[in-house]
């Protein structure tokens, strides 16, 4: 017997899709909460540190003579003055360190890129970078001590902070210009070579221009690091607290040498010439490297490929 | 300009791989010689062994020859750049180069071999894109990233690109196979006219295509499984599409394997 069923005859089928059940919503709320906590747990730490540094700092950094002076006329206890000398330190061994370690660190990238591919003395080479990555900078600059200032009988001096600084520069310019070149692809490469361009012109004049904006913005992250640097400062390179530009003669001032040498000398009350040097010194840095931060985005954004 | 392409036993490895086994063939010049075989059966392999692209892969090597007029490019004293630079390359997919403006893309390969001469360059670079059917789509913009460009014209572009050295021999590998049926067609015009000037091999997997643009047509095929590719039949297109002399190129074209 074989009747043609009409749709009502049919039987009642449950609906394909159902609402999300309790327990996935649950979940989903509890994950959600979770990973608000976390946000939160890595953003206050950051903003409190940054809200003491600017409400104690911004006192004496807000006069001009603190950009444009140094404390060389002023007594330790004294208002005034202002660490002209320690931002060109600063700024002086962090660019003599990038001199260094830029080329240096780019052209052990292109090698392990380009050239090393799967071989062993690249393969030596990345483990040492990786080795040199995390080398404690009190070791590094130790060792500049012993290499320097014992075997070669070199004076401290800025040099020899540079120096160190490279050693914890290398790594990082290296890690980074790495990746920036792996993510070129090899598309391009190729199209070059079957132009009849020879490889080192490859390199040149299509793998690094197109890498070349992560590349920049990975080097002025490096540098922003290493010029907040503090423990081949101590051992390296007396506190003076007028402007020195010779690196290779004298004492040299600089931020964090400054913060160290004031916490060292002055009492350090709240509201006391000490304390108020530090903070001051502290929020310079900041902004220093703030604004370092904000040139790498800004070049890096200037040589990126275009769209349109 | 043209010149006739005589490959003979070659054989081609990746590292201990054998992909490809005693290929011998010779394409003659202003001529359209299609490649077509089912996916690993090493024509792109052949191909990028015709101007020594495939030995930029680590552990890649050729054995054998491969004649240009009669010259060995594979003989032990000849730079591989030169070869480069007299048998030029389209690739699968799209590939300008990203920093460059459109212009810059057409003469790079003229301006990376060190050409100064702005004004020679200026012209190279129309005559590129006219014979690349592009000109008139980018004359207003040439000075714009080559990247802002639909698919289409981007692989026009590096047709463009890949004349402005004016080579001898233009291999394409795929040059379609990423691209809409519109763009399709303005290519395989394209490669009707420039026929005229270059010996052109290319690689195709749409067989309606080989029909459509060669003079005439090599068929690869596997051993078997892990086995090397090799060239089963060479012959003129139409030949192969309506009479081939191997079973298994029938089989191919008429869609019963592969």
């Amino acid at each position: 017997m074989s009747i043609a069923l009409t749709d009502t005859d049919r039987p009642a089928t449950p609906p394909a899709f159902q609402h999300v059940s309790t327990k996935r919503k649950a979940k989903n709320g509890l994950a959600t909460v979770l990973v608000w906590l976390a946000f939160a747990v890595a953003v206050v730490p950051l903003v409190w540190v940054l809200y003491t540094v600017v409400v104690k700092g911004i006192k004496r950094v807000v006069y001009t003579n603190w950009w444009t002076e140094d404390f060389s006329l002023v007594l330790s206890d004294e208002v005034g003055g202002g660490v002209l000398h320690a931002i060109m330190g600063t700024l002086l061994q962090g660019l003599v360190c990038a001199v260094i370690a830029v080329p240096l660190g780019m052209l052990v990238a292109i090698y392990l890129v380009e050239y090393g591919s799967r071989s062993k003395l690249a393969k030596t080479t990345t483990f040492m970078v990786d080795i040199l990555s995390g080398v404690p900078s009190i070791v590094a600059a130790l060792f500049i001590y012993a290499l320097c200032i014992t075997t070669l009988g070199m004076p401290r001096n800025g040099i020899a902070v540079s120096l160190a600084l490279v050693l914890l520069m290398i790594p990082v310019v290296v890690r980074s210009s790495e990746e920036m070149l792996r993510i070129v692809p090899d598309d391009l490469r190729e199209a070059s070579y079957a132009l009849g361009v020879p490889k080192w012109k490859t390199i040149a004049k299509v793998v690094l221009p197109t890498a070349l904006s992560g590349i920049i913005s990975g080097i002025m992250m490096a540098l922003a690091r290493v010029m907040g640097e503090t423990a081949p400062l101590l051992v390296l390179v007396g506190y003076s607290s007028y402007v020195n530009l010779d690196m290779f003669k004298g004492e040299m001032g600089s931020l964090p040498l400054l913060m160290n040498t004031e916490r060292v000398t002055n009492t350090m009350a709240d509201g006391s010439v000490g304390a108020d040097r530090i903070w001051g010194a502290a929020l310079t840095l900041v902004i220093i490297i703030a604004l370092i931060n904000l040139a790498a985005t800004a070049i890096s954004r200037l040589v990126a490929p275009k769209k349109k | 300009m043209a010149k006739r392409i005589d490959a003979r036993n070659v054989d081609i490895y990746y590292g201990k791989f054998h992909a490809v086994d005693k290929v011998t063939f010779s394409v003659p010049p202003r001529n359209v010689t299609a490649f077509i075989g089912p996916s690993g059966c090493g024509k792109s392999t052949v191909l990028r062994t015709l101007n020594r692209m495939h030995e930029v892969i680590p552990g890649a090597r050729v054995e054998g020859d491969v004649l240009l007029d009669g010259e060995n490019i594979y003989a032990s004293n000849v730079d591989p750049v030169q070869v480069r630079r007299t048998i030029g390359m389209v690739f699968q997919r799209p590939n300008p180069f990203p920093t460059m403006s459109i212009r810059d893309n057409v003469v790079a390969g003229l301006k990376l071999a060190g050409t100064k001469n702005r004004k020679s360059l200026d012209e190279i670079a129309e005559r590129a894109l006219r014979g690349a059917n592009l000109w008139k789509e980018v004359k207003d913009r040439l000075n714009k990233p080559g990247g802002g460009l639909s698919g289409g014209q981007q692989q026009r572009l590096c047709i463009a690109r890949a004349i402005a050295v004016q080579p001898d021999v233009l291999l394409m590998d795929e040059p379609c196979s990423a691209l809409d049926p519109i763009s399709t067609l303005a290519i395989e015009d394209l490669i009707a006219e420039l026929k005229k000037e270059y010996t052109i091999v290319i690689v195709t997997h749409n067989m309606q295509q080989a029909a459509r643009v060669s003079d005439q047509t090599a068929f690869f095929n596997l051993h078997g499984v892990g086995q090397p590719g090799r060239l089963v039949e060479l012959n003129d297109t139409e030949k192969i599409f309506s009479n081939p002399d191997q079973k298994s190129t029938e089989d191919y074209i008429s869609g019963r394997f592969g």
